[in-house]
């Protein structure tokens, strides 16, 4: 599970059939202290998320069964939460970058 | 599995059905040392682990559902499982 903050939406009309009905949004992952990390991804949303939200997403196949409308849906990345507050004391070790 | 620091927890009240109810934790993977190494991600608790603690950390769906005791969460892929008294390395 990583955070991220939802930065836009994705928009396709010719899809898989799979794919119909999914909100797809594109989301930066960010660290505990709201700091860009990596490239943006897109997920698809389980929590009714919205652009500017902070929100907590899930990869692989446990993403692929996050989606309440059906069993499986083929897709990597998944938004399973939206986020109230990160609580970090910032004692801890802190990564370089 | 990785070796991790805990080093804050997530609050969230919207959230998948399958989260309801479990503690999100910040954690910082560390080196035998202690040193952070690399990324900070999210886990599940399933340790009743803490702030400060020095974690073992699962990222794999099958055993989380082992460790959190409940196979119906299909959608919690990394998670807590232990909270780690020392590393003895004995090879440099």
């Amino acid at each position: 599970m990583k955070l991220g903050r939802v930065i836009g939406r994705v928009v396709s009309t010719k899809k898989h059939a799979t794919l119909e009905g999914l909100k797809l949004l594109l989301v930066q992952p960010v660290d505990e202290n709201g700091k860009d990390s990596g490239a943006a991804i897109v997920a698809f949303d389980t929590v009714r998320a919205g652009v500017g939200d902070r929100v907590f997403f899930e990869g692989g196949k446990e993403a692929a069964q996050a989606n309440p409308n059906g069993w499986f849906t083929p897709a990597d990345a998944a938004i399973i939460g939206m986020v109230d507050s990160v609580n970090v004391a910032g004692s801890g070790p802190k990564a370089l970058s | 599995m990785i070796l991790a620091q805990v080093v804050g927890n997530v609050v969230a009240t919207v959230k998948h059905r399958d989260y309801a109810g479990c503690t999100i934790l910040v954690v910082q993977p560390v080196d035998p040392e202690g040193k952070p190494k690399g990324k900070s991600f999210l886990a599940v608790d399933g340790a009743q682990a803490g702030e400060g603690d020095r974690v073992l950390v699962l990222d794999e769906g099958g055993s989380a559902r082992v460790i959190l005791g409940n196979d119906k969460m299909v959608t919690i892929r990394a998670v807590v499982a232990a909270i780690v008294d020392r590393v003895d390395r004995e090879v440099q």
